[in-house]
């Protein structure tokens, strides 16, 4: 098992998923937030990037970080961009959210040639015992809501998004599996009993050639 | 308190040779009034051009040497100036008035050499286009090479959109504000009341009016239809709502019984002071005429435009009722479709169409750190 630290200032699933994208490469990052991502690629890997935020103060903050950000809804958003614009879309925690995940994977593998998608683990065994034990339905750091006040309109495990991909016809290039509090800089990789163990899933997929 | 000293200058040219307009006619000569705020450096490429909107002027900034005490500054002077987010120690900000105007550019209250009197109606038809181009004869002149920026609001923003598209290789980066495209049918039908309103007026004579009594009545109302457009219902109600103005009571009759009637009166009054009434008519014309998105859509590194993509920033305002958030959309979709690089935010305002000219402080965190992203 290698454990990897890391004490960079962005979070570590953020800086799990910035591992993976190549030095001067093209990304959309879906659901940008405060755009710690996307500044973090353009400094330490020279990408060229751009964001889409709901949230106009988020979307206002990234502008005045310097970053190219859009404000709006990225459903509605990514339809206007050219095939291929980018090398990478990268859609993290955020799928969880979607109305139609099929419908959006299809457009983000058309206009990025590989798309990163990353969301928590609902099979961790922590969600499991609490469903076990206590009956209720689980409430965890990574999903930190109750049945009637979350804005996550689905749960989704690492076992599930595998099938998905192969259900909708994606490769999956690379498949991660971390272990991290939510707000953390610092977590590890897990490589044995991912699907109890993760609490993030993190999978780089592109459209078969 | 230490003021920002500004000066107004002034550049002739086409004094020889005319200048082609759009509509194939010609002007001769051209003068621009225009002032500079901050150093041009030796490359020449730390410029910010500031295009002011269908009324403004020259006076983008800080204060002439004679202003009195109680004089007001420049039209962006929270924006604009040493420290401040267009910082003009580190840019060299041009603003100059367009033509058409009357605040020391030639428009048609101008003197037309060939007859010596005012031109009037004389006066050719502009475009945007043209303005754009006349600015871009001041900029060569002060041996600018390259904008590092276009920023500007409303007709403003138009002129912004125009230089990406008439001179996208002296562009790096371009901030239409609470702008758009083109003109919806609600935009021109206000222009329209508004230049009605001038051309009803009798003193208005076909255009000829310099040497007598000026169409003042017409252009106060053009300017209250105009103020009209630039509130919002939030920002009425918030304003005015239903109060009256230093009454108890109706006063059964047609005086200025509302607030929102005495602040129309008001400015309408006011802006006779200052604005010409034919001016009016061909700004307004000239924005009505604009439309620049089908040359948007082929403007990008994609579609044959220029290799390097423009960084572009617009911004919209909620309640802005003249230029809504749509609109700004579709030149977002349209800058993205051409893949150029494209931020946008709308704002939170009840202010209207008006916001960009009212201080608050987003507006200058976004373009400062905007700015601060773009490299000649």
């Amino acid at each position: 098992m290698t454990n990897e630290e890391f004490t960079d200032r962005i979070r570590f699933d953020l800086r799990t998923i910035a591992e993976k994208i190549p030095v001067g490469s093209s990304v959309l990052d879906l659901g940008c937030g405060d755009g710690d991502l996307l500044a973090w690629l353009s400094e330490h890997k020279g990408v060229r990037g751009t964001g889409i935020e709901m949230s106009k103060k988020k979307a206002a903050h990234c502008i005045s970080r310097g970053l190219s950000v859009l404000q709006g809804d990225l459903n509605r958003e990514v339809n206007d961009y050219p095939d291929n614009s980018f090398d990478y879309v990268i859609l993290s925690q955020t799928l969880q959210q979607v109305y139609e995940p099929a419908q959006l994977l299809h457009s983000l593998s058309r206009i990025g040639r590989r798309v990163v998608v990353s969301f928590p683990n609902f099979s961790h065994y922590g969600n499991r015992l609490h469903l076990l034990f206590k009956g209720e339905a689980p409430v965890s750091e990574e999903l930190p809501y109750h049945w009637y006040d979350t804005p996550n309109i689905r749960v989704i495990t690492i076992a599930d998004f595998r099938r998905f991909t192969r259900d909708v016809g994606y490769n999956i290039v690379e498949e991660i599996s971390i272990k991290t509090d939510p707000a953390a800089t610092c977590g590890e990789i897990i490589h044995w009993l991912k699907t109890l163990r993760a609490t993030y899933g993190i999978y780089v997929i592109e459209k078969p050639a | 308190m230490n003021r920002l000293i500004v000066e107004k200058e002034s550049f002739t040219f086409a004094e020889d040779e005319p200048m082609q307009l759009d509509s194939g006619s010609t002007l001769s000569p051209v003068t621009l009034a225009w002032e500079r705020i901050g150093e041009l450096n030796e490359a020449g490429d730390n410029a910010i051009l500031i295009a002011h909107a269908f009324s403004g002027d020259s006076h983008v900034t800080g204060y002439y040497a004679t202003d009195g005490k109680d004089e007001k500054p420049g039209w962006w002077d929270y924006l604009v100036g040493p420290g401040r987010a267009i910082d003009t120690s580190k840019y060299c900000v041009i603003c100059p008035n367009i033509i058409g105007s009357c605040m020391g550019s030639t428009g048609p209250a101008s003197i037309n050499p060939a007859t010596k009197k005012p031109w009037a109606l004389d006066f050719p038809m502009l475009t945007i286009g043209d303005m754009v181009k006349a600015q871009k004869i001041l900029v060569d002149h002060l041996g600018i090479t390259r904008l590092r920026a276009v920023i500007g609001g409303s007709v403003g923003g138009m002129q912004v959109l125009e230089w990406c598209v008439r001179y996208p290789e002296m562009v790096d980066a371009a901030v239409p504000i609470a702008t758009t495209m083109r003109h919806s049918a609600l935009a021109i039908a206000f222009n329209e009341i508004a230049r009605q309103a001038i051309m009803a007026d009798p003193h208005w004579n076909n255009g000829s009016y310099y040497e007598g009594e000026h169409p003042s009545m017409g252009l106060a109302i053009a300017r209250m239809v105009g103020h009209v457009t630039y509130l919002s219902d939030d920002a009425m109600r918030r304003k005015f709502g239903r109060r009256l103005q230093n009454k108890k009571g109706f006063s059964f009759g047609f005086d200025a019984d509302f607030q929102v009637e005495s602040y129309l009166r008001h400015q309408g009054t006011k802006f006779v002071n200052r604005f010409d009434a034919n001016s009016l008519l061909y700004i307004t014309r000239a924005a009505d005429y604009f439309n620049a998105a089908e040359r948007l859509a082929a403007s990008g590194p994609l579609t044959g435009g220029r290799k390097a993509a423009i960084k572009y920033l617009v911004i919209s305002y909620s309640t802005d009722w003249l230029y809504p958030t749509y609109q700004s959309r579709e030149l977002v979709h349209t800058l993205k479709r051409s893949s150029q690089n494209v931020s946008f935010v709308e704002m939170e305002s009840d202010c209207g169409h008006d916001a960009f000219l009212i201080p608050e402080p987003t507006l200058p965190k976004l373009i400062r750190g905007f700015l601060a992203g773009v490299t000649p």
